[in-house]
């Protein structure tokens, strides 16, 4: 067996200003001021103790001392959660940004899947975007023309293949997209999160090309925030958190020591500034809470119980279409509920726009729904069909206690998710 | 079919670079048919959803030529060393188009784009690169023009245009590209690049002899004014197409000098900025 990656002490360092990230770079009369007035700073910083690397203000390390190996045809995933350094890892490895410190020895082509359908222009057809995205991924213009019906048969668009892809659904493109990094063959594939987008149709087509391209003896490295995803793909996984790495194992172990000591199990998450995407804007998320009947955060649900969550959130400027609200799955991944806060229409009309301000979503979840065990809480905020600006799927986690639930009187666990109180009757025929 | 051979695959490090950049010319060469395939998206896509399609390559410069022979031909009657004033101003609006155009898009290609720089590796390169190149279709389209007012003024060029045009042609690439190299890698830092292009473009304009003729600057001028070397390509345009002019002279070198070095310090300012160009943009 040989090595495929060899990640030695990696290290990102990023400056962080307080403005968002969008608007980071600079204004070069900041440029002249600066150089300007440089010798009166040299005079000043005279006598004070050099900071080191480490403790500079205004950076942040993305990631740090990160080190490991993988052997080619082996399944890597990577799991942790936003800001903890796994989309910059996979593009320091495809070779898009350059480390601060450390080294990585890639052997082979490296294809990257950071984004499915760059450099798709609207304006071309399906045809020429197959042409055109492929050879931004790396492959050669006889390379695509070989693969050419192999990934429009994949992409299930075959009669609108002449259409400019401006006319697609987002269905039709995001599957187009797919096909075409789905067939570029490298022999290291890194891949971020891009299962997460399309319907669960797709996602299943999607997995299943991954798996066979790991069949075929491919490295590849898996980020994603869906667990059943990443329990089916890989055999092993790394836990990042704030930059480090904090297990490497079998997929099972990693996925349970992420869920459960990987987060907040506080019944409250909230977000500091350095952790929300700057793509969120001008959605900011505050908190996601648990609490109960009497407003107080819990970190146990008691099942009979009913249970509030409670969405906090700023809107730096007017949205239209806004939908806040959150995913409710199983530690296994397995989606129970999907809820908005404007999925009434009634509620939509009223609050569909909304002002820039400080808000609270709250809904309740009635008594005697949940199973004993552990469940994960994720939140999204939307347009629908216009923008994603927030997701985490994976938030907090909460345990259920049931104690006092119908059929607890039997001291055996139950199969299933939920265990509502159903109201049987019973009725004596003879 | 070569790419079913499986050849050893081959070993990549990664690591922060501590020296200046190499040009890593071999990268772009293993790249070079996304060059082809940004020219021929530039292209398929510049005059979609466009009325006059293509035809804006010819009414753009027509239209500039018909409001400088009013304004320089007709009223300031500014000297032409004899030559009608329509042809004498579109010989430059030629190159001096294709550099313009070179200039605006090659500086925004790199923001423009910002989804491909951030998402996926390539030579960034390829983007300028290729905003540039896909200017020439706008000049070939352009030049059928020129051939249609070379008939109807009947002036024939001179011999030399066989290895003239090719020359000062390759002369307004070279010195777009340095220029737009330059431009594009600070614009991904600094925005200001967008704000000072058009004032940039029209201080070009006025510095090099397009409405007017080179001969009205006095000879003691003539070495600084050929610093500038869109003036060198438009003197050379001239000359080669409607033989006016003296021809390439001293000062045509130092014109050639200057954009060989915009150009490779372009290259290498572009090498070395682009190892921060997904972090900053």
């Amino acid at each position: 067996m040989t090595t495929a990656i060899r990640v030695e002490n990696l290290g990102k360092r990023y400056k962080i200003g307080t403005a968002p990230a969008k608007f980071k770079y600079g204004m070069l009369r900041d440029v002249f001021v600066k150089k300007a007035t440089a010798p009166i700073r040299w005079v000043r910083s005279i006598g004070k103790k050099q900071l080191i690397l480490e403790d500079q203000p205004n950076y942040i390390w993305a990631l740090k001392d990160v080190s490991f190996d993988l052997q080619e045809g082996k399944v890597l995933g990577i799991v942790g959660r936003n800001g903890a350094g796994k989309s910059t890892l996979l593009k320091i490895l495809s070779r898009i940004t350059e480390p601060t410190r450390g080294t990585v020895t890639v052997r082979g082509r490296v294809g990257a899947l950071l984004e499915v359908g760059t450099g798709f222009h609207p304006e071309l057809t399906g045809r020429e975007n197959i042409y055109m995205n492929g050879a931004i991924l790396g492959m050669k213009r006889a390379e695509i023309q070989r693969k050419f019906d192999e990934i429009v048969a994949f992409s299930e668009v075959e009669k609108f293949i002449e259409t400019p892809v401006k006319r697609y659904s987002s269905g039709m493109y995001l599957r187009l997209a797919f096909a075409v990094a789905a067939h570029l063959e490298p022999e290291i594939l890194v891949v971020d999160e891009v299962l997460a987008v399309g319907d669960a149709e797709f996602q299943k087509k999607c997995i299943g090309k991954m798996s066979d391209v790991a069949q075929q003896g491919s490295t590849v490295l898996f980020v994603s925030h869906n667990m059943s995803a990443i329990l089916r793909l890989t055999e092993e996984t790394i836990v990042l958190d704030k930059g480090k790495l904090l297990m490497r194992g079998p997929t099972q172990q990693a996925v349970d020591y992420y869920l459960s000591s990987g987060q907040s199990s506080s019944g409250e998450r909230i977000w500091n500034a350095d952790e929300i995407p700057p793509n969120a804007a001008p959605f900011r998320p505050i908190a996601l809470r648990l609490k109960n009947k009497q407003g107080k955060v819990i970190e146990t649900v008691r099942s009979i119980e009913p249970l509030m969550i409670e969405l906090e959130y700023r809107l730096e400027a007017p949205l239209t279409g806004l939908r806040v609200g959150f995913y409710l799955s199983s530690m296994r991944g397995e989606y129970i509920i999907t809820s908005f806060d404007t999925d009434d229409s009634q509620k939509y009309e009223q609050y569909g726009a909304r002002s820039s301000g400080h808000y609270f979503s709250r809904c309740t979840l009635p008594a005697d729904l949940f199973n004993e065990g552990r469940f994960s809480l994720g939140m999204n905020a939307s347009s629908f069909g216009v923008r994603r600006y927030f997701q985490d799927e994976q938030v907090l986690t909460f345990n259920v206690d049931i104690s006092g639930a119908p059929g607890t009187h039997w001291a055996e666990p139950r199969q299933g998710l939920i265990r509502p109180r159903l109201d049987w009757e019973i009725e004596k025929v003879e | 079919m070569a790419e079913f051979v499986k050849s050893e695959p081959i070993t990549v490090y990664i690591k922060p670079s501590t020296r200046l950049a190499g040009l890593n010319l071999r990268d772009l060469w293993s790249y070079r048919e996304l060059i082809f395939f940004m020219i021929w998206r530039i292209l398929k896509v510049r005059y979609k959803q466009t009325l006059l399609g293509a035809s804006w390559a010819i009414i753009q410069p027509v239209m500039i030529m018909i409001v400088f022979n009013f304004v320089f031909g007709t009223i300031a009657k500014v000297p032409t060393d004899g030559i009608p004033y329509p042809i004498f101003s579109f010989t430059a609006l030629l190159p001096w188009g294709l550099f313009v155009n070179a200039l605006n898009q090659g500086s925004r290609s790199l923001t423009a784009n910002h989804n491909m720089v951030t998402k996926i590796y390539f030579p960034k390169m390829i983007l300028p690169i290729s905003s540039v190149l896909a200017g020439l279709v706008d000049f070939a389209i352009g030049f059928v023009v020129m051939i249609g007012l070379m008939i109807y003024y009947e002036v024939t060029p001179a011999w030399n245009v066989i290895w003239a045009l090719p020359f000062f042609l390759l002369l307004s690439i070279i010195t777009a590209l340095g220029v737009a190299l330059w431009l594009s890698a600070i614009n991904v830092k600094y925005r200001d690049v967008n704000y000072a292009l058009p004032f940039l473009t029209q201080f070009w304009l006025f510095m090099t002899p397009v409405a007017y003729s080179a001969s009205v600057i006095s000879e003691k001028w003539q070495l600084v004014y050929s610093l500038n070397p869109m003036a060198g390509v438009v003197n050379g345009f001239r000359w080669a197409l409607l033989d006016a002019g003296n021809g390439p002279d001293a000062a045509l070198w130092v014109s050639v000098t200057i954009s060989i070095l915009v150009l490779v310090s372009g290259l290498f300012y572009f090498r070395n900025m682009e190892r921060t160009f997904a972090d900053t943009i």
